[in-house]
């Protein structure tokens, strides 16, 4: 019964690409007859204007730049592997600062109830301003492009998972804490055999919330700053009106989210328990 | 030393802060008993009356209002390993298998100790609880009576001085529980361990005591009487309601929890009963 209900799952999202692929493609066949009376609003507005590009051609843009994802051609002709490698590469940095910095800050408020109360405003007014809104600060006190892009990416990494290490690490079971009470367990002991795994399921959701949005957030900073990565690229290819070249790369920025995903949902999984 | 009891316990009272306004009652006052070396005492009361607070003072979980509790002699101050502690709902933790939860108890018993003779001492206590074979099962993968004694065995693989028990059969079923009596009972019996246990099962008390402590009803609670086990220490499950005797000490401890419990409240005088009662048994029965 479960195979046959994934066969007809499968099919139904191929059944769904085909279809709006197909009205893509028709949309999009270019039409040679131009409409008599206009010819002189076509010239004006120039007749070899791209319009929005067909399935087919994006299929082949992608084929071009897919066969060498790595090649180097200087500044303005990198593959699209060396690019996304640039942006995982500020993603991972900025995010693993953020993990040294929320972790044990998370693990310190959620055992001190004056502490959560204490930080809980500053978070509260923090959290909320959109990671870009740093980048000028970050860009004057930083002053290197690439550098604040990852300070904005730790920046908006920090606050889900300093906020779910408080909460789990609060929300530890008074039983557990009593079974290492009686064992005289404490200290780095208690913290790293107890309250850890305690609360490693929340704090994992709290990696994965962060991942997601250091991803958002990476394109945007890379379009605002230059240089390189996926967000550059994006803004590049707009500016050479290459909406193939755009479309294949929003594709990738897709795929590259689902795959970050998909490993901090099966690392959640290694760490979760069942009461 | 030798002949003093290992657990001391005098004029023990706990006071929880109430609602304002209101003149905070004890749930218990006055409670006094002595718990010998290699001796198992039952607590027996009912629910509400503060039985699981007394067990928490002697476990170091929870301060006592007035009165102290000795160890070998010592004052109490915080939970120990000397004190194994059954909690009543397992609390084993969940992310590690029944092994990993025994050893995570031995290794901070002897935290020198090799791997080789964490597990060896391990394994010899999972087998005493017939859970050779469900070793590398997470609790949640476990039956609730197999949960208990993941926790009986990482209580009793420390080697306290002294083993608490917290209703550690209330939440089995009469089969399970029979079972795990059983065992613990041969547990006991190889480990010479001293054991205090508290439970609302008449003959749970009957056949596992060697003395039984009653508690009347809280608030004010007491200890009203303390009856000494008259029946053979080789008594069984099997055997036991054969004994005439049993009929006697049940009836007299359901009478107790039953009707007399709750009229202790304004100072009877303390262990009053315990005499009579037992010389009562003693010769043959009461009445």
């Amino acid at each position: 019964m479960g195979s046959v209900r994934g066969v007809r799952t499968a099919l139904a999202s191929l059944l769904l690409l085909g279809l709006v692929l197909g009205a893509w493609q028709l949309a999009t066949i270019p039409k040679t007859a131009t409409a008599a009376g206009n010819a002189e609003y076509q010239a004006m507005v120039g007749s070899h204007k791209a319009g929005l590009p067909s399935p087919i051609q994006i299929a082949q843009t992608s084929w071009r730049h897919l066969r060498s994802p790595f090649h180097d051609g200087g500044a303005n002709d990198k593959g699209i592997g060396i690019q996304l490698a640039f942006s995982i590469g500020r993603v991972l940095l900025g995010f693993a600062l953020a993990v040294l910095i929320a972790i044990p800050l998370g693990f310190l408020v959620g055992t001190s109830q004056l502490l959560q109360r204490a930080l809980n405003p500053y978070i509260q007014v923090l959290k909320p301003i959109s990671p870009l809104a740093w980048m000028p600060l970050a860009l004057y006190t930083i002053q290197d492009s690439a550098l604040s892009s990852i300070f904005v990416i730790t920046i908006c990494s920090v606050w889900p998972m300093l906020i779910n290490t408080a909460h789990g690490v609060s929300s530890v079971k008074r039983e557990w804490l009593n079974v290492a009470r009686t064992l005289e367990v404490h200290g780095l002991r208690r913290a790293l055999h107890v309250v850890l795994p305690a609360a490693a399921p929340t704090i994992l959701t709290g990696m994965r919330i962060s991942m997601g949005i250091a991803w958002l957030v990476i394109v945007a900073a890379e379009m605002l700053v230059g240089g390189t990565g996926i967000g550059t690229f994006v803004w590049n290819e707009w500016n050479n009106l290459s909406l193939a070249n755009v479309i294949f790369a929003l594709l990738m920025i897709g795929l590259v989210g689902m795959l970050l995903d998909l490993a901090f949902g099966s690392l959640t999984r290694l760490v979760s328990y069942q009461e | 030393m030798a002949k003093s009891p290992l657990i001391a316990v005098d004029n023990l009272s706990k006071i929880f802060s109430g609602p304002r306004n209101r003149e905070p009652v004890p749930v218990f006052e006055r409670v006094d008993f002595t718990v010998e070396r290699g001796e198992l005492v039952c607590l027996i009361g009912h629910s509400g009356c503060g039985k699981s607070t007394v067990l928490n003072i002697l476990a170091g979980l929870d301060d006592a209002t007035t009165g102290q509790v000795l160890i070998d002699g010592l004052p109490i101050a915080g939970p120990s390993l000397d004190r194994g502690i059954v909690f009543q709902n397992h609390a084993l933790l969940p992310w590690l298998t029944a092994a990993r939860n025994v050893v995570f108890a031995v290794r901070s018993r002897w935290p020198s100790w090799e791997a080789a003779e964490v597990a060896r001492h391990c394994q010899k206590y999972l087998d005493l609880v017939h859970l050779t074979g469900s070793e590398h099962k997470k609790p949640s993968e476990l039956s609730g009576g197999m949960k208990q004694r993941v926790g009986i065995a990482r209580a009793f693989a420390i080697q306290p001085k002294v083993l608490l028990l917290d209703e550690p059969f209330g939440a089995l079923d009469a089969l399970t529980r029979g079972l795990i009596q059983d065992e613990l009972l041969q547990i006991w019996a190889a480990t010479q361990q001293t054991i205090f246990l508290i439970t609302h099962d008449v003959d749970e008390a009957i056949l596992l005591a060697d003395r039984i402590l009653l508690m009347t009803n809280g608030p004010r609670a007491r200890i009203a009487e303390v009856v000494t086990n008259p029946l053979p220490r080789d008594r069984t499950r099997q055997t036991l309601h054969r004994n005439p005797r049993y009929y006697d000490l049940r009836n007299h401890l359901l009478d107790f929890l039953l009707s007399r419990s709750g009229r202790h409240v304004n100072g009877a005088p303390r262990s009053a009963g315990a005499r009579p009662v037992n010389e009562a048994l003693e010769s043959g029965g009461l009445q």
